[in-house]
């Protein structure tokens, strides 16, 4: 039934969006340097990607290809707008280091 | 056949008085401002006059084809084209009713209200609130007019409400001074509550008439001929407690003597000539109902009497001019109650009309004397006056004279009808008519005591250099004292026959003899007559003797100076615990504990859980990132050890996409959870 089944399981490409995912959450969390940070942003959404396509081939449905497209378009914006920021903060503050900038609180 | 008489300019002319000399008024030029406030109730007048030669031409000649004549029967009926209030079946229009009652009554408002009006150019010519004055006055005129022109209890109520926000307004005039406004407070809240029982009775009324019309509760009246007592008693008591606050009857006067705080010619239009009548008129338009009502006719007898003893009794200590003259009217409102409550109506409303003669005169008279003396009030710093103001001291006199009830000015005929009437009713009226001889003796007492102290004797101040007043001042008192004079010469029985088509014959006015009539005339002269030579005595021939007297009988005196403490004791009893109530248990328990205890609850649980939650709120960015992944974990783990939402009745995923997670995690998981 499954044009996957005949090649490589479903369940790889599965695995492997997991771990990707997984490791973008880790890095997001663990990492100080807000660049990082940002890289396991990007690390999570392509993993989002992965899956996406994994099941737009499996079924056969062209939705998920479509919302590759647009996950991908919102990561440039993402991407433009966070770089600015780093760069910003880095003007102001000399540094990256993701727990020096506590700032969004009462 | 009807010609319209447009009566409805009756009110508006000086309701657009008010509003001309109320909103611009202080910005116009004085004389401006006067011609305006003439001009409204001259115009309101000739009006009513115009009505009067109308009604009474077709009443003189009933004849077919009277010439080009305009001739208007009573009543005559204007109603606005639009219904005012629809609830229903239940209608009530701005519709004016002209008969003969409102038409007597109309002649003295408009009339006695006009001359007072030129009166107040003179009296209040140095006064800076002029315009304002002179525009509260017109509103005044505006609501009474209203009031004894509607044709519906409902209307008659706006009305009355109105006169009480007039009387309110004018009373507190000087409201810089801590005791005028005070004083309208306290006639506002007494009105109150009378007006509470007179809103019961309209309910009441509506209820079982089903009707606001005065015209068609008298109908459905007339056609169920058994109705008797009941809740008709039930009305007419809510309408007497409305009335006695309105006309200060026992036990709601208290607040007339403290509204002498406004101008004279307040006291003398409000306080004295109209607004406080408007009780007798409104018991006399609404007569078919105390007619049926033995129980609480009584009762307004009993009251009226009661009042009149009381007050003259108060009347006879007092040192203030005005306040004398208060405690007068309270009385002579007294005997117009007394009047009502033996159903001889039109004995009461000729009372009426003859007191608005000499009362108002008499308020005149005594702001003539103020305005001599120097805003002097105090009459035992009076006296000696009668040379310095012979205008004031004559047309004094005619109406010290007329409110004694000597024949034959005015206040003889109607007193004497009233007494007479009263004797007529069994003993009850027996009784009633003894008070009211008393009542008549203590009235020339207090009246010639006043007008001993204020213009016999020597000066007994030397602050004051006394003028006679402006013409403005003297021509309204000079016409007044005419009319005291010659006011009652009518005679009661053309008045009553007058009156007859709204409020009936007196029940029993054939029951009497002639020669009994005259017997009883001639015993109140008589009391009248101790009653001058007494305060001759006192405080003319032996001015000394009133203080031995006060002296001897120390109890008494202080009893009658101080108005039987009657202020003192509705103080205790009913005021301070009201504050009390008020302050400690509404101001505490109520607003303090319940509401403002609620809204701290409320505050003090929007704080606390924000002191909770704003640890959250740490500005820690890996923090929210960690709150976030565990969030999503959980909502994960929930979903795959309970189900899928959909399960739950929430979709917030496509159908079809549900139905894929299922198959994918039914086909990698298997049925772990389920």
């Amino acid at each position: 039934m499954s044009l996957l089944h005949q090649g490589i399981p479903l369940t790889w490409y599965l695995l492997l969006s997991a771990a990707l995912f997984s490791l973008g959450v880790i890095g997001f969390l663990i990492k100080r340097n807000l660049i990082t940070v940002f890289l396991s942003i990007e690390l999570m959404l392509n993993a989002v990607n992965l899956s996406f396509v994994t099941f737009a081939y499996e079924w056969n449905a062209v939705k998920g290809q479509i919302f590759v497209f647009f996950v991908m378009m919102v990561a440039a914006a993402e991407a433009a707008v966070g770089l600015a920021i780093i760069i910003a903060v880095f003007r102001t503050r000399a540094t990256l280091a993701v727990d020096r900038i506590n700032l969004m609180k009462l | 056949m009807n010609e319209s008489l447009q009566l409805w300019l009756v009110p508006l002319l000086p309701f657009a008085g008010f509003l001309l000399n109320g909103i611009v008024g202080s910005r116009l030029p004085r004389r401006l401002v006067t011609a305006i406030a003439l001009l409204a109730p001259l115009g309101s007048l000739a009006l009513v006059l115009n009505a009067a030669a109308a009604t009474m031409i077709s009443a003189a000649t009933s004849c077919q084809g009277c010439g080009s004549v305009a001739a208007v029967t009573l009543p005559y009926t204007e109603t606005w084209r639009h219904p005012w209030l629809a609830i229903g079946p239940i209608h009530a229009e701005f519709s004016i009713v002209l008969d003969q009652l409102s038409m007597v009554m109309l002649l003295v408002v408009t009339g006695v209200g006009f001359l007072i009006h030129v009166y107040s150019v003179g009296y209040m010519k140095e006064d800076k609130g002029y315009a304002r004055y002179f525009g509260y006055l017109n509103l005044f005129l505006f609501f009474m007019t209203v009031l004894v022109l509607a044709g519906n209890v409902l209307l008659m109520f706006v009305g009355w409400e109105g006169v009480g926000l007039a009387s309110y307004l004018l009373i507190g005039f000087w409201f810089e001074k801590k005791s005028a406004a005070e004083a309208g407070k306290k006639a506002f809240v007494v009105n109150r509550i009378g007006d509470f029982g007179f809103l019961i009775g309209i309910f009441l009324l509506l209820e079982n008439f089903g009707t606001f019309s005065f015209y068609q509760m008298r109908v459905s009246l007339g056609m169920n001929t058994t109705w008797h007592g009941g809740v008709l008693t039930a009305i007419c008591l809510c309408l007497l407690v409305g009335a006695a606050g309105k006309s200060a009857q026992l036990p709601l006067y208290v607040w007339l003597p403290d509204a002498m705080e406004g101008p004279t010619p307040v006291s003398a239009l409000i306080h004295a000539a109209t607004m406080v009548t408007a009780g007798v008129y409104m018991i006399a338009r609404t007569h078919f109902l105390f007619d049926r009502s033995p129980f609480a006719l009584s009762t307004v007898a009993i009251v009226g009497a009661a009042t009149a003893f009381f007050a003259a009794t108060m009347g006879l200590a007092q040192n203030d001019i005005k306040r004398v003259l208060a405690y007068s009217t309270i009385s002579q409102l007294g005997y117009m109650f007394l009047a009502c409550g033996v159903a001889a109506y039109s004995a009461a409303i000729f009372h009426l009309v003859t007191h608005a003669f000499f009362k108002a005169l008499l308020f005149l008279a005594a702001g003539s004397v103020i305005h001599a003396m120097g805003g002097e009030q105090d009459m035992r710093k009076m006296g000696g006056l009668r040379e310095k103001l012979p205008v004031t001291f004559w047309t004094m006199t005619a109406a010290v004279f007329a409110i004694g009830g000597f024949p034959p000015l005015a206040g003889f005929f109607s007193k004497d009808a009233i007494l007479y009437t009263a004797f007529l009713q069994g003993t009850l009226g027996k009784v009633l008519w003894f008070v009211g001889l008393v009542t008549a003796l203590l009235t020339a007492l207090y009246m010639f005591r006043l007008w001993y102290m204020t213009f016999f004797g020597e000066l007994r101040t030397q602050d004051a250099h006394p003028h006679e007043s402006p013409w403005s001042m003297r021509g309204p008192m000079v016409i007044l004292a005419l009319l005291c004079i010659c006011g009652g010469w009518i005679g009661i029985d053309r008045f009553t026959a007058y009156l007859a088509p709204p409020v009936g014959l007196h029940r029993t006015i054939s029951s009497g003899s002639g020669g009994l009539e005259i017997g009883l005339s001639i015993l109140a002269v008589l009391m009248a007559l101790e009653g001058w030579l007494i305060a001759d005595k006192y405080y003319r021939r032996k001015p000394e003797r009133p203080a031995q007297l006060a002296a001897a009988m120390p109890g008494a005196y202080k009893l009658l100076a101080n108005k039987y403490y009657v202020d003192e004791i509705y103080g205790a009893l009913i005021v301070k615990p009201l504050v009390a109530i008020s302050k400690y248990f509404l101001g505490w328990v109520v607003d303090g504990a319940i509401v403002g205890g609620t809204a701290w609850l409320l505050a003090g649980m929007a704080n606390l859980s924000g002191m909770i939650l704003q640890r959250w709120q740490s500005g820690n960015l890996r923090s929210y990132a960690a709150w976030l992944a565990l969030g999503g974990a959980a909502l994960l783990l929930f979903v795959l050890l309970f189900g899928s939402p959909h399960a739950w009745g929430i979709t917030f995923f496509h159908e079809e996409t549900i139905h894929t997670v299922e198959h994918i995690t039914v086909m990698h998981f298997g049925q772990a959870g389920r």
